[in-house]
């Protein structure tokens, strides 16, 4: 009971298996404002676990054989937005610079962003588009899956009781990949379209990944087919009839809602405009016989 | 408990540089370095041993009977102090600044939500919260007023004793049946906007000993006001409530009705010993008003070169649940239905109604925001239908000092609408393609472009507009009401001692007083005495008054003092007083060789005046609106440029110029801090700004989802200053507080506008409008 | 249910007794340690008024649980410099007409050394971007844009 801070990660794990409802307080920019605004009522009884230290979630690492980085949970996303990991996930960097304000971002970390599992959570398109692999530890072990099936519905996910977010591990591919957000302002505001692309040259596969639209990021898979087919592989070209077609395939992917931030409409909207337009930066010039497209 | 380590909040003494901060320097704020040490006392931050904290509950439902109250499991929890209701409050149940329609506690019925409903005090926020979760109200819910327009008609019941319509007023002028060859018309629709301080509201009161009487330390505007409200609540005497001016973050209208004042006085007398509130952010949202909602309809009637020949109007503002400054409001709003265009023929309907939203009153602009919003809409309309550009339709019916408002009141203040225009116009356009920053590598950064690091647009999406919004704003207060503000000043060995009730909200009115001070008596050093309620009422810090008025009243208590002073050297030197003057730090006689400095000629000397500076009487109006109800006014232009992704609704405002009347400046730096500060105000309202309730209920208590503008969202401001001093000012100078916030929101809309005509044009016929602010993307990308 | 723990704040050592497990690191500042600088007004990171370093890291302190900061070291407003001695930026800030009502400018001030310590020299879009945290109502930003350009101008000057 209390606040514990463990040095290792084992330490961590011992004191969640031991308390299996404990909180586990990460950056704590999602935790601290339901605690700070009363949503969520601490009787005093709980046990908050704190792992954003944990040395073994603070590394991440480049296996270049795989072409993958595994990314610690406690990796934040000031961390990601610059430097190497910038180069290697592009579109992660992109994402993390638009997550909250220098504050939050010094603090908030890719663990964290999974563990809330907000449908406006900025990293998770990308996790979604990239198939992230996310790593969980608890009392039974240590167990991988897809992130599609680790985010499971609005703030809802497959972390068992006990269990830690430990790792996320993302391919690095070779193509162009890409993120883009609607808020209303200019700097720190919640996604109310959200959307990543991502292309593998090598198997010629376009994945696109939508956010703040559906109860949790959603795949667009006749979106993906459809640009696969259409793109003009060989002269890195899309028409503007080929990108405006993939943002209303992406769009029919969406189940967006109306709430005080956005309606319905203008969320399908935003992910249409926002899916073509990352098309275009993907295969950035115009193929043949097209007309200007979004 | 911890010991209060800040430095007190009227601890504002400095040294201006010797002869220096006199009127028309920008001396620095006396309070300015302490402020950027994290020095300086908040009303948030007076911890005082021994205090309880206060909370408070409130309504969860917009309209509801309640029928029981139980506080037994909240007594029952370990650390609750004291709780209370209605049926605690000593003297009068209700309070309110024009009418005391809203009451200090809800016990019958509750009106919005969020209507206070009791208060507790106990040893931790956290024992406050747990307390007030096991107070257990039961609640019958009522149909709720949420359509205004049921209001008018009568067609829902009264929701209040008092009724549903809080004021009803007409302006008839001229010939109401004129036309014109042209005719435009359009509704116009605007939000609720939050004054948004950042300084919650906070409060600390510390009880007498006896019992009988408290001293409250809060962030106000208004501290004589706020007594006067709070002895009567009380049932107590005024000069029992001793009211010290906390430390105040920001203020914008929001602190200008009571909020916790009554609920902490209540609390520390009931329990004997200091009691301290403070809102968190949702919950301020609830607890102060905000600005009225509108709708407006207006229809022009020109000539065809554009001269406007009537102006017909319907005003509807939404007053929410209790009156507050309702009734003003709407004087203002439809007293400035022409804006500062010369206008021969109008007739115009106001309404201001109750519902169960929540009550609004003042912020900054005050009922011309809403109004200057719709005129600058049909000034782009007649400029369109006359197929002139906006700058001249708007030049072309410029007001000048001497025309006659559709009040029937002349227009005695100095008047530069036209120079406000074409030296608006004069200002430099931004020099810089869409997405590039000026003097910069001639690169594309995303940071500048609509979505900015969302990355959700590239150059060739993006289409640039211009737009232009010119205001004209009373000053002062209106209707007959006896506005006066006072001071003391004291002048002993060379030293000024200044002493006001006025409210510091972080406008600088301190450093305007020492520098009213220096130049008048000729010293360097300005004590400020704290400000409270041991001296008589400065009037509220609103209206843009303060500078004119306690500005006033600095001057004329200084003058007086000196004129002891004149009489004093006069004496010992035998020089008649009246060929006295001050040059610099020194009494000089030009005629003839006497020079003294001030600090030898007052050593020994104690001179000691007290005056009261008063605007002339204003009227009421009749009921055809007609009278002369305001004091005088002050305008300004606004010109937007702004860049906008038509496809998906989202805007970058690149740059704003303005052109503001302002008198004189007294300090020109303090001046560009309000004109900067009030166009992010008005730029919020423009593009982002919105309480939204849906069936009475806010939606978006908190700084996730009210967006302000930040760093990113404010654009380069280019400003001049048209100084033609004002006859009627005691100092020659405006207030300068609202007008930056009024015509920058129509030039916002109208830019966006223009670029969506732009982009239009090459979209087959398609035609966009945008009529309500604030814009939001779906108005734009779905229209 | 009460909390025990150390802070390392300012240089100092600071016993929290008798916490509540939710308190955040904003709170022990202010209430139990007497640190008023730090101010809170929205309680969701969305302002940056309570901005302290931790760790040398720009963190909104109302986002910190208090208890969680054990061992780090935690530099406020009042670390920076002594009452009456004010920084280069402090200074700046209000000669450029950066401070009005003053509540937004502690955090403003902690934003603004932790930018430029880590870029010297930035640009007027890198200010926007990296004060873009810190919400001031009452000035519009141009002078406090000024001020932190002032900074960076005299910190590059050679030394006389």
């Amino acid at each position: 009971m209390g606040v514990l801070v463990p040095d290792t990660l084992d330490d961590a794990i011992v004191a969640l298996g031991a308390q299996p409802d404990a909180l586990v307080l990460a950056g704590g920019t999602d935790l601290m404002v339901e605690i700070n605004e009363a949503h969520r009522r601490l009787t005093g009884t709980e046990t908050v676990v704190v792992v954003g230290r944990l040395p073994e979630l603070r590394t991440w690492v480049h296996d270049p054989g795989a072409a993958t980085v595994r990314l610690g949970a406690g990796i934040t996303y000031a961390e990601v937005e610059t430097g190497p990991l910038a180069a290697l996930l592009p579109a992660l960097a992109q994402a993390a610079r638009t997550v909250g304000s220098p504050q939050i971002r010094n603090v908030a970390t890719i663990g964290g962003n999974l563990a809330t599992c907000s449908p406006a959570g900025d990293g998770l398109p990308v996790l979604a588009a990239l198939d992230a692999e996310v790593e969980l530890v608890g009392p039974d072990g240590r167990r991988t899956l897809p992130v599609g099936d680790f985010m499971t519905g609005v703030k809802r996910t497959a972390r068992r009781p006990g269990e830690l977010i430990t790792a996320v591990t993302l391919p690095v591919l070779d193509g162009w990949q890409g993120y883009a957000k609607v808020g209303v302002r200019n700097a720190m505001v919640i996604a109310i379209a959200g959307a990543c692309l991502a292309v593998d040259g090598p198997t010629r596969s376009v994945r696109i990944a939508l956010g703040s639209v559906a109860p949790t990021i959603v795949r667009a898979p006749a979106a993906e087919a459809f640009a696969a087919a259409e793109v003009d592989w060989d002269g890195a070209a899309v028409s503007g009839d080929v990108s405006r077609r993939f943002g209303e395939l992406a769009g029919q992917a969406a189940r967006p809602i109306d709430d005080h931030r956005a309606s319905a409409a203008y969320r399908r909207r935003a992910v249409e405009v926002l899916a073509a337009r990352l098309l275009h930066r993907a295969f950035p010039a115009e193929a043949r016989g097209s007309t200007v497209g979004g | 408990m911890t010991p209060s380590t800040a430095t007190s909040s009227t601890d504002t003494t400095v040294r201006a540089r010797p002869g220096g901060g006199r009127i028309g320097d920008s001396p620095v704020r006396p309070d300015g370095i302490v402020k950027a040490q994290g020095g300086f006392a908040f009303s948030s931050d007076l911890p005082i041993a021994g205090a309880a904290w206060g909370a408070t509950l409130r309504s969860p439902h917009p309209y509801a009977r309640i029928v029981s109250i139980d506080t037994s499991a909240a007594w029952a929890i370990a650390g609750v102090a004291t709780i209370i209701t209605a049926a605690d409050v000593p003297g009068r149940a209700t309070y309110g600044l024009i009418a005391a329609d809203q009451p200090v506690f809800a016990s019958d019925v509750v009106r919005y939500v969020g209507e206070p409903i009791a208060a507790v005090a106990a040893d931790h926020p956290e024992t406050c919260r747990r307390a007030l979760a096991a107070i257990d109200v039961t609640y019958e819910v009522l149909d709720p007023l949420i359509d205004p327009e049921t209001a008018i008609d009568g067609s829902h019941p009264p929701i209040h004793p008092d009724g549903n319509v809080l004021r009803a007023q007409r302006i008839v002028r001229g010939d109401v049946d004129a036309t014109g060859d042209v005719v435009v018309e359009a509704t116009y629709e605007i939000g609720m906007q939050d004054q948004a301080f950042l300084g919650l509201e906070a409060a600390v009161a510390v009880p007498d000993d006896d019992g009988r009487g408290v001293e409250l330390h809060v962030a106000t505007q208004w501290l004589h006001e706020d007594r006067k409200q709070i002895a009567a609540c009380l049932a107590l005497p005024e000069e029992s409530i001793r009211i010290v001016l906390g430390g105040v973050g920001g203020a914008f209208g929001a602190r200008e009705d009571i909020s916790l004042q009554v609920h902490t006085c209540l609390l520390a007398l009931r329990l004997g010993r200091p009691v301290r509130m403070a809102y968190s952010r949702a919950e301020s949202f609830l607890g102060h008003v905000h600005r009225h909602p509108a709708t407006i309809w207006m229809r022009h009637h020109a000539t065809s070169e554009g001269v406007i020949v009537k102006i017909e109007a319907r005003f509807v503002l939404d007053g929410g649940a209790y009156a507050s400054t309702s009734s003003a409001v709407l004087l203002n709003a439809i007293t400035h239905t022409q804006g500062p265009y010369r206008c021969a023929n109008a007739i115009v309907d106001g309404w201001a109604v109750r519902s169960n939203h929540l009550p609004c009153g003042a912020m900054r602009g005050f009922g011309v925001v809403q109004a200057c919003f719709a005129h600058e809409g049909q000034m782009d309309r007649l400029a369109e239908a006359c197929g002139l550009d906006p700058v001249e339709i708007r030049l072309r019916n410029a007001m000048s000092t001497g025309d006659v408002l559709i009040t029937g009141q002349v227009m005695e203040s100095v008047a530069p609408v036209a120079r406000c225009i074409t030296e608006t116009a004069a200002l430099p356009m931004p020099t810089t393609p869409i997405g590039e920053a000026p003097g910069g590598p001639g690169v594309i950064d995303p940071l500048l472009l609509p979505g900015g690091a969302g990355l959700t647009a590239d150059v060739g999406h993006v289409v640039r507009g211009v737009g232009w919004g010119v205001a004209m704003k009373n000053l002062m207060y209106s209707e007959g009401f006896d506005d006066y503000s006072t001071a003391r000043c004291q002048l002993a060995d060379g030293i000024a001692t200044i002493k006001f009730a006025t409210s510091e909200v972080g406008q600088g009115f301190v450093t305007i007083a020492q520098q009213i001070a220096r130049t008048v008596l000729g010293v360097d050093v300005v004590v400020q005495e704290p400000i409270d309620t041991q001296i008589g009422s400065a009037g509220s810090t609103s209206a843009s008054r303060q500078t004119w008025m306690s500005g006033g009243a600095v001057d004329a208590a200084c003058r007086a003092v000196r004129e002891r002073l004149f009489e004093h050297v006069g004496a010992r030197h035998q020089i008649d007083p009246l060929r006295l003057v001050i040059d610099g730090t020194d009494v000089v006689d030009p005629l003839g060789d006497l020079r003294v400095p001030v600090a030898e000629a007052t050593a020994g000397q104690h001179f000691d005046e007290t005056l009261e500076y008063h605007h002339r009487p204003t009227e009421e109006l009749d009921e055809n609106g007609q009278g002369n109800c305001h004091t005088a006014f002050a305008f300004v232009a606004h010109r937007a440029v702004v860049d906008v992704d038509p496809e998906l609704g989202l805007v970058k405002v690149v740059q704003v110029a303005t052109a503001q009347d302002v008198g004189r400046a007294l300090n020109p730096l303090s001046v560009r801090g309000q004109i900067e500060g009030g166009i992010s105000q008005g730029l919020g309202l423009a593009v982002m700004e919105e309480i939204i309730q849906i069936d009475g209920r806010i939606r978006n208590a908190s700084f996730t989802d009210y967006l302000l503008p930040t760093f990113l969202d404010m654009p380069d401001v280019e400003l001049t200053l048209i100084e033609e001093p004002d006859p009627q000012a005691p100092l020659g100078a405006k207030g300068v507080g609202e007008p930056p916030c009024i015509s920058v929101t129509p030039a916002i809309a109208a830019a966006i506008r223009d670029a969506l005509r732009t982009f239009d044009a090459g979209d087959g016929g398609r035609r966009r409008d945008i009529t309500r602010v604030p814009v939001r993307p779906s108005d734009i990308a779905l229209a | 249910m009460s909390e025990h723990y150390r802070l390392h704040v300012n240089g100092s050592s600071h016993d929290v007794a008798d916490g509540w497990i939710g308190e955040s690191l904003l709170y022990v500042l202010r209430e139990r340690l007497g640190l008023l600088g730090a101010k809170g007004a929205c309680e969701q990171g969305e302002c940056g008024s309570c901005s302290v370093l931790v760790d040398g890291d720009l963190v909104c302190s109302c986002l910190v649980l208090a208890a969680s900061a054990v061992d780090r070291p935690i530099l406020t407003i009042e670390g920076l410099a002594e009452p009456g001695a004010p920084t280069d930026v402090q200074r700046a800030f209000v000669d450029a007409g950066g401070v009005q009502c003053g509540f937004c400018t502690p955090g403003l001030v902690m934003a603004a050394h932790a930018l430029l310590d880590r870029n010297p020299e930035p640009t007027v879009t890198e200010i926007r971007e990296q004060l873009s945290g810190n919400i001031c109502r009452c000035t519009g930003y141009g002078r406090l844009i000024a001020a932190v350009q002032e900074v960076a101008v005299a910190r590059g000057a050679p030394r006389a």
